[in-house]
């Protein structure tokens, strides 16, 4: 049994690791998911460093979506591990995990804004819940600073119903950066969206990924959004990870589905 | 977690037997396919209030939630239940002095409404009325919320949505039903006084003493009080409906008619059980 200052060490020595890149932030080994007789991820092993976006691409139906969730732990894996910060959280129970979750935000594919609240409060939400001992002045400020970090300063009172796609997107940006994550999910940040606003999107999860620095997943089918944020790529598909690399790797793949994907994208 | 195995299962799963226009919905042909389903139901229903359980034992309560709750299904019932009884009221006192004076037994009228209204009829018409407006409301609430993801954005902002979104509308409805019914019956009494002063002349005074005469607490707490389990009934299906659903827009209509329909059912069913208790142990 390993005593209380050597398991102290192992952490230090794990963030050390997770703060120069050479640990993973998030790491999911041979991670098995079906429904019924449907099977959605087949064995799928992939790590991301902090600072690091992993753009995860592939035909729909592919089950990008059920892998964030499984990152998360809004479902449990058939087989196999997630380890957030060294941590499996596949066999968790749900207050434990809740101490995981706060240091990951999710921004929803429809953004998922609560339509009883209004922007300022769905923002808020977590605040509310997790940071108790925080004044109220001081929540309201990183509220609003949030929203103006996301384009969507003098909004606040708006609800849910009376925005746009787009803006639904970034304030449920907003609402996932609110606790300070280290880890980002991002589902489909693009889907939906009107050229423009899915480039304007792109520009902001840079621009706050080099702010916050922060280990980053992007569930998306499109290619050009993937290209401009990601630093890697993973393509799937039938439930198994094809390919994971740099767009470069990718497009100098021999592997028939890579290229098919390559040239209907 | 909202564990989505058993929310796919419980998607499919049809409500107990009896309700078969919803039975023909899920495609579900066998009585042995039948029977597991039903049971399947009830242990998924087990799950859900423990889970729901434990996270309203422990802390941190939702009071502020708990408050909201409390105005919604209570506040906002009064009207629909004060005019429930109070048509009851009259209804009974119509019907009942039709019977009695046939025979010749007119002078208990007054005791036959306070009896009926207080001890089973204010109750359950109460009940029926709350599983009406609050089941079907809370039912397609948290069924919408479930589709367009915002029970899990609960989840994964490291939010308990039983804690959040379950037990403060189950407490609110335990709480509220007990108060509701003493509203209903008020208004029965009231009404059926009215109905009756209007026939033939007869004080409130001397409608409340006949009434009330050799009534005791016992004759009017039990009835008041079992309505509580009448309140965990509905908050507990309707929740349950709600936060299991899949499937869009046509999944929010069938939580919120199967939150409606199944706690109008199971609490009739639970008024049998109760009655029986109750004349055990207050006979």
């Amino acid at each position: 049994m390993q005593s209380m200052d050597t398991i102290d060490q192992i952490a230090v020595t794990r963030e050390t690791a997770e703060e120069n890149g050479s640990a993973p932030v998030v790491a999911v080994e041979d991670l098995h998911k079906s429904y019924g007789s449907q099977k959605v991820l087949n064995g799928i092993s992939l790590t991301v460093t902090r600072g690091e976006t992993l753009a995860v691409l592939g035909r729909s139906g592919t089950g990008k979506s059920v892998l964030l969730r499984l990152i998360i732990g809004l479902e449990k894996p058939d087989s196999g591990s997630v380890r957030i910060h060294g941590q499996d959280i596949t066999g968790m129970p749900l207050d434990e995990i809740g101490d995981i979750r706060k240091k990951m935000g999710f921004l929803f594919q429809q953004g998922a804004l609560y339509d009883s609240l209004t922007i300022e409060q769905n923002v808020a939400f977590p605040l509310r819940h997790h940071k108790k001992t925080m004044s109220k002045s001081d929540q309201d400020e990183r509220v609003s600073a949030l929203l103006a970090e996301v384009g969507m300063a003098g909004q606040s009172e708006k609800m849910p119903s009376d925005i746009s796609g787009g803006m639904r997107k970034r304030v449920g940006l907003a609402r996932a950066l609110v606790l300070e994550p280290d880890i980002l999910l991002l589902d489909e940040p693009t889907a939906g969206l009107d050229p423009i606003s899915a480039a304007e999107i792109d520009e902001l999860v840079l621009k706050l990924q080099a702010e916050h620095h922060m280990a980053s997943i992007v569930v998306t089918h499109d290619l050009h959004s993937a290209k401009t944020i990601a630093d890697r790529l993973a393509l799937l598909n039938e439930g198994n990870v094809v390919i994971v690399g740099s767009f470069q790797d990718l497009q100098e793949s021999d592997i028939e589905f890579v290229g098919e994907f390559l040239r209907h994208s | 977690m909202i564990d989505r195995k058993l929310s796919t299962v419980a998607s499919m799963a049809p409500p107990p037997v009896g309700l078969w226009i919803l039975f023909e919905s899920s495609g579900v042909n066998s009585a042995k396919d039948v029977l597991n389903e039903f049971f399947e139901w009830f242990g998924d229903l087990g799950i859900f209030f423990w889970r729901v359980v434990r996270a309203a034992a422990s802390p941190p309560f939702e009071f502020r939630e708990l408050f909201r709750q409390l105005d919604e299904i209570g506040s906002k019932s009064l009207p629909l239940v004060a005019l429930a009884g109070g048509a009851i009221g009259v209804v009974l006192s119509l019907q009942s002095r039709q019977s009695l004076t046939r025979f010749g037994a007119k002078s208990l009228l007054p005791a036959a409404i306070v009896f009926s209204i207080i001890h089973e009829i204010g109750p359950i018409i109460t009940a029926l009325v709350v599983a009406g407006r609050v089941g079907a409301g809370i039912g397609a609430e948290l069924a919408s919320m479930k589709v367009t993801e915002q029970v899990d954005a609960i989840e994964a902002s490291a939010v308990n949505p039983y804690r959040l979104l379950a037990a403060p509308r189950i407490l609110a409805c335990i709480l509220m039903l007990p108060l509701l019914t003493l509203a209903a019956d008020l208004c029965g009494l009231v009404m059926g006084w009215v109905a009756q002063a209007l026939v033939e002349p007869l004080s409130l005074h001397q409608f409340i003493t006949s009434g009330f005469k050799g009534t005791g607490f016992t004759d009017f707490l039990p009835p008041t009080f079992k309505t509580a389990v009448f309140g965990l009934i509905i908050g507990l299906i309707a929740c349950f409906q709600g936060m299991r659903t899949e499937g869009g827009a046509a999944g929010v209509g069938r939580a919120a008619t199967s939150s409606v329909v199944l706690s109008s059912l199971l609490l009739i069913m639970a008024d049998v059980v109760l009655v029986k208790i109750i004349i055990i142990f207050f006979p």
